[in-house]
């Protein structure tokens, strides 16, 4: 089942098949195929990454030692509020995106994304809008500064935003109606475009969260654009929805804006859990353990998102029954999360384990957000959450869930597909080195905010009380190798497209990979187009504990 | 088996990054407008037109390669999920804007009008609505009534959800012109709907001093009435192309996807307007 068969439908052949790429750079321009596509996707997010990370080597050069050393408060402000919206609307979310439209069509047997057109359209919106937001780097006012939340009233106040609040809302727009059409060829795809052979749950997990995730987009990007839209209207035609005088409430805008926020985050985490259940089986040789509870695990995590929101708001003054309600609803989350961690231990458990570069990332990711979400759990309990609450405490939480939980999935998918989709290796001692280093440094990175935060340093500010010295020296010196080290992984990616290590790499590429999903059954490098046939086979290495 | 060769996918699209840059050039005009730029209006139009352009050369091109039967149902299947779901942002979309009203009526007026705040703030404020706020923002207002205009606005729009299914049954039964007349009638409706929108709008700025700045009745108000007056332009203009198609001779009882696709957002604008008018001028 690995031959792709050209097989020819008379009437459409002359049309629609046998074309290879446009020539030149036009081909990137007004490309439908989902592999460039893809890949345009994820070259956007890599440059945005080292973008959002010169930002943070700004913060951290800052914070290296208390007093001001090299930037203006306010520049510092920006550096903060861009950084956030940069890695988290420019890299995560790109990037995510970026291996689903590589992957889906190849792990279901379908011949491209449902709506290709469309698929142009998003990639191109999602330029348009990062470009739209960083056009304000450029002002005479500068960036937004209030922080990547936009609270009124102060992001309404003219030193914290200046010029910048148009473009930053209508920058949103554009990311909101590219992931909505993203999210909906996504669902399109999976449910329409699968080998007919295909059910529902042979699907590999990593299709499964992406497919939840998209519903997710869907549900919230729109509340997103309506709470920043109103913002807008509030600061150039006179309404008053979150002023008091008018008988608005600025604390409505924070409700709306976490009823986007927290399904946000699963948005960047869920994708992560779907590349981490496709890998971990892969290098440890067995199937993976508890499939079935995966997909309801993933669905239910998604579900909560929804009704947890106010926990990011425990100390703006809620009733005592929602402080309850929000604390307990939270701390659920932690049960399906939990049934994850158990799994992929457990497919870890006697398997013949081997430990490549992805093997290494995976296994480091299920450590560290674990950690990541054990602080997160100390966090929904609101009265302690009293003492966190703004503090580099939360900065410490949701670094680990994203930085050695989302980045380090990305870096793992990065050298698991990289061989298939070049047909190159990467150079494996260069990606072990990069491993061991972000692994050593992240934590030397973050953890010590930890200790800050429960000391009480607050968050967002460019100076410091002296007793919070050393550690924040200690983690900018984490920052820094951080930051180098991640140019050891655009050098391998360079590499690796280049040629690599020169070793011809098999259409498996890892041992026994076809027995877990499609996309190893194809040749490698993958073809320009693919399934123009659907497989008639799917594997089930990977729901064998279902069936 | 294989149903992937009858899917149709396009090698290159042009339109779509046309489109994206219109837009771009539109929100970035805007941008500017609103930071008080003299250029800015120049590129929201020039912005405009490339929208336009984008719209009318991407729907052409996509009704061409359906009446020549390019489109498989599997293609179908994804258009009406891709409808579907579209649709479906857009009611959340309007949901922030109904649970923005909710909240403000139900929760943070009445905090205002009690315990310290009331005290303290401002001790002659009556928490009732409708409300401007304890700061009287935007001035002495009449709210808006439920009959007249609004109710009159009501029938418009439930009728003319009859004369699109009218129409559709039309379009099944092959009958071309029982189809164009009820799109004639429905997009008709449309427009007066919007017409008398704008009387409404006109009456509620001259004579009753309510305007967007009214506090936040009039905050709600607008947005919401605002947001699905622009949804009743997009739907009727919608569903004039749809018109125009029919009129020309495309879509048959087995493929129009188009009509259809209208058909669904005119009835979401409907419903969203019986939601408007329990809620916002009734209530």
């Amino acid at each position: 089942m690995s031959a792709v068969i050209a097989e020819h439908d008379d009437h459409h052949a002359d049309e629609h098949h046998d074309h290879g790429p446009a020539k030149g750079l036009l081909r990137w321009i007004i490309t439908t195929n989902h592999k460039d596509i893809g890949t345009l996707y994820l070259l956007f997010a890599l440059a945005m990454f080292f973008v959002g990370g010169s930002m943070a080597m700004v913060i951290r050069a800052e914070l290296f030692e208390p007093g001001l050393q090299f930037v203006d408060p306010m520049f510092f402000n920006s550096m903060t509020t861009m950084h956030a919206l940069v890695m988290v609307f420019g890299a995560v979310m790109p990037a995510f995106v970026g291996l689903a439209n590589w992957q889906i069509p190849l792990m279901i047997g379908a011949k491209d994304m449902a709506l290709p057109r469309m698929n142009n359209m998003s990639f191109w919106l999602l330029v348009a809008g990062v470009l739209l937001l960083a056009s304000t780097l450029f002002m005479e006012t500068g960036a937004p500064s209030a922080g990547w939340t936009f609270y009124p009233p102060l992001v309404l106040q003219p030193i914290t935003v200046g010029t910048a609040l148009p473009f930053a809302v209508f920058a949103v727009h554009l990311l909101g109606i590219s992931s909505i059409m993203g999210a909906i060829n996504i669902i399109a795809t999976i449910f329409n475009m699968r080998a007919p052979s295909m059910k529902m749950m042979d699907m590999p997990l990593f299709v499964w969260t992406w497919l939840i995730t998209a519903f997710l987009l869907i549900a919230v990007m729109p509340v997103f654009a309506g709470a920043v839209t109103m913002l807008l209207t509030d600061k150039f035609f006179h309404t008053s929805f979150f002023n008091a005088a008018g008988g608005g409430d600025p604390v409505l805008y924070q409700h709306i804006f976490w009823f986007f926020g927290h399904p946000e985050v699963y948005i960047m985490i869920l994708p992560t859990f779907g590349v981490a259940s496709t890998i971990i089986p892969v290098f440890a040789r067995k199937p993976l353990f508890g499939y079935a509870s995966m997909v309801w695990a993933t669905g239910s995590i998604a579900f909560f998102s929804f009704i947890v929101w106010a926990h990011h708001m425990f100390t703006v003054g809620m009733p005592m029954a929602g402080e309850l309600y929000f604390m307990y609803a939270t701390m659920i989350i932690a049960v399906p999360t939990g049934v994850k961690v158990f799994n992929w231990t457990a497919t870890m458990w006697k398997g013949a384990m081997t430990f490549e570069t992805p093997m290494l990332f995976s296994i480091a990711f299920v450590v560290l957000f674990t950690m990541g979400g054990l602080t997160g759990l100390m966090m929904a309990i609101a009265p302690v959450d009293f003492q966190y609450h703004d503090t580099y405490f939360i900065v410490a939480h949701f670094h680990y869930t994203l930085v050695p939980a989302s980045i380090f999935i990305l870096m793992a998918a990065g050298y698991f597909w990289l061989p298939k989709w070049t047909g190159h290796m990467y150079n494996e001692k260069i990606g072990q080195l990069h491993f061991w280093l972000s692994a050593i440094s992240v934590n030397i990175l973050f953890f010590p905010q930890h200790f800050l935060g429960l000391a009480g340093m607050p968050r967002r500010i460019p100076d410091y009380a002296v007793q919070f010295a050393d550690w924040n020296m200690i983690s900018s010196i984490g920052g820094f190798i951080f930051g180098a080290s991640q140019l050891l992984f655009l050098y391998i990616v360079i590499d690796t497209i280049k040629g690599g290590t020169g070793e011809k790499v098999t259409d498996e590429v890892w041992e026994d990979a076809s027995k877990h999903s499609l996309e190893w059954t194809l040749p490698s490098p993958v073809p320009y187009h693919t399934w123009e046939t659907p497989p008639m086979l799917v594997p089930t290495e990977h729901v064998l504990d279902s069936h | 088996m294989s149903t992937n060769t009858a899917y149709y996918i396009p090698h290159k699209a042009t339109w779509p990054v046309i489109g994206t840059l219109g837009l771009v050039t539109m929100l970035a005009g805007f941008a500017n407008y609103l930071n008080g730029s003299s250029i800015g209006p120049m590129f929201m139009v020039a912005g405009l037109v490339i929208f336009i352009t984008m719209l009318v050369g991407w729907f052409t091109l996509q009704a061409k390669e359906s009446e020549s039967g390019m489109y498989s149902h599997e293609v179908g299947i994804s258009y009406r999920m891709g409808m579907m779901w579209f649709i479906f942002s857009e009611i959340i979309f309007f949901a922030v804007f109904f649970g923005t009203l909710w909240y403000t009526r139900n929760l943070s007026v009445p905090w205002l009008g009690e315990g310290a705040t009331k005290e303290l703030l401002h001790s002659a404020y009556e928490a009732t609505w409708p409300t401007n706020g304890p700061g009287n923002v935007g001035g002495k207002f009449e709210p808006m009534s439920a009959w007249g205009l609004p109710f009159l606005n009501t029938l418009i729009l439930l009728s003319s959800g009859v004369t699109c299914t009218w129409a559709h049954h039309g379009l099944l039964a092959k009958n071309r012109d029982q189809l164009i007349k009820g799109l004639i009638a429905t997009v008709s409706l449309g427009f007066l709907f919007v017409l008398f929108q704008a009387i409404e709008y006109h009456e509620a700025y001259t004579e009753m001093g309510l305007t967007l700045g009214s506090g936040v009745y009039g905050s709600t108000f607008f947005m919401l009435t605002g947001f699905h007056g622009f949804h009743v332009c997009v739907g009727a203009i919608i569903l004039s192309v749809v018109l125009f198609r029919s009129w020309k001779g495309h879509f048959k009882p087995e493929n129009h996807f188009a009509f259809e696709a209208a058909a669904w957002y005119w009835h979401f604008v409907d419903v969203v307007w019986l939601g408007l008018f329990v809620f916002v001028y009734l209530m």
